[in-house]
């Protein structure tokens, strides 16, 4: 095969912003260092914030209290519906209320070593920090998260920890912790303080005089293109998993804002890391349009099996116990059935490819709940399920109260994003991305209930003291240059004609189920040298063939969701080329990221600490991306093969 | 199976608006109502027609966004379920299914399927919320709450804010959905402080956008996805009485 793989190494980069000294003074030091915007200025600073999930609802809601100007664009109808909401477990947080030995330290080595050592100690500390503060804040906002009789509050545990330390409101936590910051974000739109627009979609970042400076986006309803200027931009539009089509994510979902920043020059970090989750309901048809999450919470009380022979065809209650293998708690004695993510969706699909996998094709495994319900009584487990196992009754039609849930991994987290300092500052002036949207804190894989950390902590602690910082120092950018503004403005204009022309005989979603399918199969769960090849070559042929055969209906004035699909796909295939570029030069396999060169003799993931303890951040080139290195190194937790044994 | 569609099919606010028949076919049971849509919208963007426009997000139940009227009820005749959520093992091969937007002057309609639903976020700018700047909180475990209160409060917070309520109430009420958020807020200690005001300033903009008055029929409850109970409303217009004669 050609060697098809073009790009080149550039400069090293580096953090700079962390400060030195113990880590755990290191966010004190910081904030004391940032300095302070007084508040008649504020008054004259403008902000944009995309999107309004945890971090951007909250980071809107923060600013527009510290009485800065912030415009909010969300591309939904209103701001409560960011998928954010959908997120069910529960919410990390070093409070140590259970005294089960937990504490900020322990937090901050248990994500780093979750994260497989590909995460930055400072940013890592930082987040466990302040964690305890989202904790406060939240239940402050009316958030009615699980208690106990006595009126504390509950915790439940979580993969990759072995203390209880997760803070949950049923099996809807995302939705009540977005509620609190849709409720802030409402009530600084009714102070005045955030301009809120709804149904607008983020299409380019306007950057001038080298410093972010707008952006450029398009009235869903009238299908106006608009440009608002600002004196800085903060992205928050959570991450790109519906590259791969199917995944966990809400239908609009997408990585168009933080590609069109990277193509205006913001470094794009660890592309390749994405987290394959392993509890979700299986595929059921061609048509499928999502996939749909079982909460990692139900493997607390859930047992994962499979039969022990092949072909074992039988109803699962007529397998008796000494022909189940429940492989979890057979390899990984020590945490079970809560190993961490990565290596749970690893085991599921390696027994279904030794052709043990249950339901339609073998791609499934069970999670049977017969033992928790024995042992605590069906009322128990469905107080704490219960709305997990009617969603799933629903979708599939089975009732989990009596046959065990079948479950496969599906695509649900992109530890990868936009590359930040420690200031959340990407590598354009005065772009700030906060959230999934950025790469910073999770390594090659996140722990189950730390995605809704990041996002409060983002948005309503880091963010808002170290954007102070920026537009503080720089006193005044003066005038946007209108040329940017126009040569910002004709790019998009210039993609949505081009769309609409083609005219050919595909829909976008075609193209996008066929990109999907691809990514899934050759940079999915396993990635090879020669998968990602495949792909390499795959995946231009198919974009070329996307851009001049696409069928866009309709015209661009009004309301047209079939254009805005076909906009997201076209930068879905840019970015999954990147992803591509970036698995197959990372010859190691680490947390999420797993190469089927790079494994020991039990067949875990083996990394190469000499080579890849780096987060490689690339560089948009017209010749083929630019590497960029950041080397990562720890101080404080050791460097060790991780191992849930 | 087949199924026969009759979509109402509207080019935007000013468009009187018609209801479109449309065949499917070979339609799967496992099938998500929206995905049988889908399927048809594909098919109409090949044959150079409009697809039919509709509002989705997360398609698990849970952001709210998606909405019809399918058959007469809202979110279709499955109880306790979004439209998102129903799955077309529950229709039968042959039946005519009919599909419309929420229908309520405060929603006016965006294009076909698609409402705008911003008077539902200017009642919640008006007071549901608690007044509680980042970094201001005191330590989780200050106040205790009751398991009782926590739990009841849980029930009312997990209203996704869809519109069904409107859309089934005769009067066009936004009751539920204003209640549920009072309910919410008002049973925990720390909505305490803005308890009166909000439920003051939370009924008199329902009012003001236009939403009807209720009369108890209870239809909102019986198509919320989320079961937010009747009684949530009674204990609103306590508050609002409580607050208003203050």
């Amino acid at each position: 095969m050609k060697d098809n793989v073009n790009y080149t190494v550039g400069e090293p980069i580096r953090d700079t912003k962390a400060p030195e000294g113990p880590i755990e003074d290191r966010w004190d030091t910081r904030r004391f260092q940032a300095k302070l915007v007084n508040p008649a200025n504020k008054r004259k600073l403008t902000v944009i914030v995309v999107g309004t999930g945890l971090a951007g609802g909250s980071a809107a809601a923060t600013l527009g209290e510290l009485g800065y100007k912030v415009k909010s664009f969300c591309y939904q109808d209103s701001p409560r519906r960011a998928h954010s909401i959908a997120a069910q477990g529960g919410i990390n947080a070093a409070k140590n209320y259970r005294g089960d030995g937990d504490s900020v330290y322990r937090l901050f080595y248990d994500t780093v070593k979750g994260g497989d050592f590909r995460a930055r100690e400072s940013n890592v500390y930082r987040l466990a920090q302040v964690s305890v503060n989202i904790i406060d804040q939240a239940v402050a906002q009316g958030v009615p998260f699980a208690r106990e009789y006595g009126g504390l509050l509950d915790t439940r545990s979580f993969g990759g920890a072995q203390v209880s330390r997760t803070f949950y409101a049923r099996g809807q936590t995302g939705q009540q912790l977005l509620l609190g910051a849709y409720s802030a974000l409402e009530r600084q739109i009714a102070a005045g303080t955030v301009e809120m627009h709804t149904r607008h979609e983020m299409l380019e970042l306007v950057v001038s005089g080298g410093r972010a400076r707008g952006v450029v986006v398009r009235d869903m309803v009238t299908g106006e293109i608009e440009t608002h200027l600002a004196d800085a931009v903060v992205l928050a539009t959570g991450g790109y998993g519906n590259v791969f089509f199917l995944s966990t994510n809400a239908k609009g979902c997408n990585t168009t804002a933080i590609w069109r920043a990277h193509r205006r020059g913001a470094l794009f970090a660890n592309p390749c890391f994405t987290q394959i989750h392993p509890t979700c309901i299986p595929v059921s048809g061609d048509y499928q349009s999502k996939l749909t999450l079982m909460s990692e919470s139900l493997r607390n009380d859930g047992r994962v099996w499979v039969p022990a022979r092949g072909g074992d065809d039988r109803r699962p209650a007529d397998i008796p116990e000494g022909e189940r293998d429940y492989y979890l708690e057979r390899i990984y004695p020590a945490f079970g059935n809560l190993v961490p993510r990565d290596i749970a969706s690893r085991a599921a699909k390696n027994v279904c490819d030794e052709g043990r996998g249950v339901g339609p094709g073998g791609l499934g495994v069970y999670l049977d709940f017969a033992d928790a319900i024995g042992r605590l009584g069906r009322d128990a487990v469905e107080k704490k399920y219960g709305n997990l196992f009617e969603m799933y009754e629903r979708i599939t039609g089975e009732n989990p109260y009596e046959t065990p849930m079948r479950i496969y991994p599906a695509v649900h987290y992109t530890m990868g994003g936009l590359w930040v300092d420690y200031d959340l500052q990407s590598t354009i002036p005065g772009l700030f991305v906060i959230g999934e949207a950025n790469f910073s804190d999770h390594g090659a894989n996140r722990l189950g209930a730390s995605a809704l950390m990041q996002g409060l902590a983002d948005g309503y602690f880091v963010l808002p003291t170290t954007l102070g910082d920026y537009l503080a120092g720089a006193g005044g950018f003066g005038e946007v240059d209108e040329k940017a503004v126009a040569e910002a403005e004709i790019t998009v204009r210039e993609k949505i004609e081009k769309l609409l022309c083609v005219n050919g005989t595909r829909t976008a979603d075609s193209y996008h189920r066929e990109l999907g399918r691809l990514m899934w199969d050759y940079c999915g769960m396993e990635r090879t040298d020669e998968s990602l090849r495949k792909a390499l070559q795959r995946i231009p042929e198919l974009r070329e063939e996307f851009w001049n055969n696409v069928k866009v209906p309709g015209d661009g004035e009004g309301l047209n969701q079939a254009l805005e699909r076909a906009g997201r796909v076209a930068d879905f295939f840019d970015l999954a080329e990147l992803m591509c570029i970036d698995a197959l030069h990372r010859t190691e396999s680490c947390g999420g990221h797993f190469r089927a060169e790079s494994q020991d003799a039990d067949g875990e993931a083996l990394r190469d600490d000499e080579h890849f303890a780096y987060v490689a951040a690339w560089e948009w080139g017209p010749d083929g991306p630019v590497l960029h290195k950041e080397d990562l190194n720890y101080d404080y937790v050791k460097m060790t093969q991780r191992s849930y044994k | 199976m087949n199924l026969t569609l009759k979509i109402w099919r509207q080019n935007g606010p000013a468009d009187r608006g018609r209801m479109v028949t449309y065949r499917v076919e070979d339609v799967s049971p496992d099938m998500s109502f929206l995905e049988m849509l889908d399927v048809l919208n594909e098919r109409l963007i090949l044959e150079g027609d409009d697809p039919v426009a509709f509002d989705h997000d997360c398609r698990e139940g849970i952001c709210g966004m998606c909405g019809m009227v399918i058959n007469g009820v809202a979110h279709g005749e499955q109880r306790a379920t979004t439209t998102c959520q129903l799955h077309m093992r529950h229709f039968e091969d042959g039946a005519v299914v009919t599909i419309e937007p929420w229908r309520a002057a405060p929603f006016p309609v965006v294009k076909d399927l698609v409402v705008d639903r911003s008077s539902f976020d200017r009642i919640i700018q008006a007071g549901g919320f608690i007044s509680v700047p980042a970094g201001s909180a005191p330590d989780a475990h200050a106040i205790p709450v009751p398991k009782d209160d926590a739990d009841a409060a849980f029930d009312a917070a997990t209203c996704i804010g869809c519109g069904a309520c409107v859309a089934a109430c005769p009067n066009g009420s936004a009751s539920l959905f204003t209640a549920a958020k009072i309910t919410h807020l008002s049973l925990l200690p720390q909505g305490q402080p803005e308890r009166a005001s909000r439920a003051k300033a939370m009924v008199e903009q329902m009012d003001a956008e236009g939403f009807g008055g209720c009369t108890n029929t209870g239809e909102c409850t019986a198509v919320c996805p989320k079961g937010i109970p009747l009684d949530t409303i009674a204990r609103m217009n306590a508050e609002f009485l409580k607050a208003s004669s203050k």
